[in-house]
């Protein structure tokens, strides 16, 4: 099957590919993650007790402490940080953190990714140009 | 978004990797927020700085950062008083990684003054029409409402790359259209002292992020708009608001009324003060002041609360370290009575409060956020009673 690419915006730069990992709920990485594992810590959460380390991570947007950003480097300096993001509407939490940890970040894609995508697919995301591609 | 030639060279990396990421920063929040291009700024105030919220994440993210900042730059206050940290019953961990932040704050050319009240500072003057990149909640309504200067409230990150590369993306309260009231609180008592601070902890919730405009019946002093701003910005998010005939914009500009209107009585007041913040079974068993940090009138006023008595409780007075220098007589007279004068720091961002379990304060912030920032209940009062409930102050 030819790849699928879907137009949207760079966030933050770089290119990597992964698994898919879905989430609905908005994400505050101060609090629900646990920056030593990856694992979603919070109960409340959609995501409870998976592990977003090494997914394609798709989420609506950030919420919460701003400290959020430092957790995200923190994810990554421990090795378990998403390969990349996917957010609906980015806002500055989550911009901030996938820059400074160098993890690519795309916003606005023109199909909604939730519709589009499952856990577990193989994807691609360039955060230079502002593209995600379907694999399989 | 527009670039300069100039900037354009500091995305690519010419200026070296941490300019680079500083740029790349200030892009990606301008293209989140449609900003046109990037405005110079007069100063920074550098969130991120208590070891309690940063942990070593953030430790290890300024320490790899390289290079100087373009304009004066301070720091938000910090998990202890850097010189009389053992007398808060801080741990010596804390106190090293806390001296560690501090210092790459420092090699960065970051002055180093800890305080949520950078407009007190003699080097550090703000005037209306400035564009900052300010952090600290409290301190960016008070610049953009009560000074009349233009700030969005930037997180850690965003303020320290605005402060590198001396701009910072035009958008939010850089803009005139985003600095109109939204929303109007008619005021229908009288108000003094820490009404202001109870005021602001009910309209902050009504208000969210919206941009109030209050009509009162009294005129509040500079200390007064500080603590009802400082309350909005924790129990709502108002990083801006106007007061009729006080504030600076609402003065020269001739506003149109907004058209949601709501009215605060002096009941609701009231109610809060009758009410404990958090988890509250017990009785007080500590008082502080100085959330945001006390201004020299303010110190005196606590002073004056305190002469001829002495405390059996921890007394906390929180101030910058340049307004308790300028200022040894009022520090030697509080002191007296067994309170502590203490700098860089305050009791919402100090792990030194958890020991307490129920503090009295005078500040609509510290209300809103002791229970779930310190896991301590708050009741709110105005000085004299938190020196007494607080405090335990009596007759010497």
């Amino acid at each position: 099957m030819e790849p699928i690419r879907i137009k949207g915006r760079g966030i933050s730069k770089g290119s990597a590919g992964g698994e898919v990992l879905l989430s609905e709920d908005p994400i505050s990485f101060l609090g629900n993650v646990d920056p030593q594992t990856g694992k979603i810590v919070d109960p409340e959460h959609c995501l409870f007790g998976k592990n977003i380390a090494g997914k394609v991570l798709v989420f609506p947007h950030g919420k919460g402490s701003t400290v959020g950003s430092y957790v995200i480097y923190q994810l990554f300096k421990n090795g378990v940080a998403p390969v990349a993001m996917v957010n609906l509407e980015c806002e500055p939490i989550v911009a901030v953190g996938a820059i400074i940890s160098e993890i690519p970040l795309v916003d606005g894609l023109e199909s909604n990714p939730f519709e589009m995508l499952k856990d577990g697919m193989n994807v691609s995301v360039d955060g230079n140009e502002g593209w995600l591609e379907i694999k399989d | 978004m527009y670039l300069t030639p100039e900037e354009e060279r500091i995305l690519a990396g010419e200026r070296g990797p941490t300019l680079q990421k500083a740029m790349e920063i200030l892009v990606a929040l301008g293209d989140i927020y449609e900003a046109d291009r990037l405005i110079p700024i007069k100063s920074a105030q550098i969130a991120g700085v208590s070891y309690k919220t940063m942990g070593d994440a953030g430790l290890e993210w300024i320490s790899d950062l390289e290079g100087k900042v373009q304009v004066p730059s301070i720091l938000n206050p910090a998990g202890m008083d850097l010189e009389r940290w053992q007398e808060m019953g801080v741990s010596a961990q804390f106190a090293e990684k806390q001296q560690e932040i501090i210092q790459a704050y420092r090699s960065l050319g970051i002055e180093v003054q800890c305080t949520c009240t950078p407009y007190y500072l003699q080097s550090f003057s703000a005037s209306y029409g400035d564009h900052l990149a300010w952090s600290e909640s409290s301190a960016v309504s008070y610049a953009n409402s009560v000074i009349g200067a233009r700030t969005n409230r930037e997180g850690g990150p965003s303020a320290l790359c605005a402060a590198l590369v001396g701009k910072t993306a035009n958008y939010g309260y850089h803009l005139d259209e985003n600095r109109t009231p939204e929303l109007m609180i008619s005021v229908d008592c009288e108000l003094d002292a820490s009404d202001y601070a109870v005021l602001g902890y009910i309209a902050g919730k009504a208000a969210g992020k919206r941009v109030p405009l209050f009509r009162m019946q009294s005129t509040p002093h500079r200390d007064q708009l500080k603590a009802l701003g400082a309350a909005m910005a924790a129990s709502g998010a108002v990083a801006l608001y106007h007061v009729e005939g006080v504030t600076p914009e609402s003065c020269r500009k001739d506003f149109e009324l907004p058209a949601e209107q709501l009215t605060i009585e002096r009941k609701q007041i009231d109610e809060v003060y009758e009410t404990v913040s958090g988890d509250g079974i017990t009785e007080c068993d500590s008082a502080a002041v100085g959330c945001p940090h006390c201004s020299p009138e303010e110190l005196e006023d606590v002073a004056a609360k305190l002469e001829g008595k002495v405390v059996d409780n921890n007394v906390w007075i929180f101030t910058s370290r340049e307004v308790a220098a300028s200022n040894p007589r009022l520090v030697e007279r509080i002191e007296k009575s067994g309170a502590k004068v203490l700098c860089d720091t305050c009791m919402v961002v100090s792990p030194a409060t958890d020991k307490f379990s129920h503090m009295a304060v005078n500040s609509g912030k510290a209300y809103a956020y002791l229970p779930g920032m310190c896991k301590v209940a708050a009741t709110i009062a105005n000085i004299e009673k938190c020196m007494e409930k607080g405090g335990g102050a009596h007759s010497d």
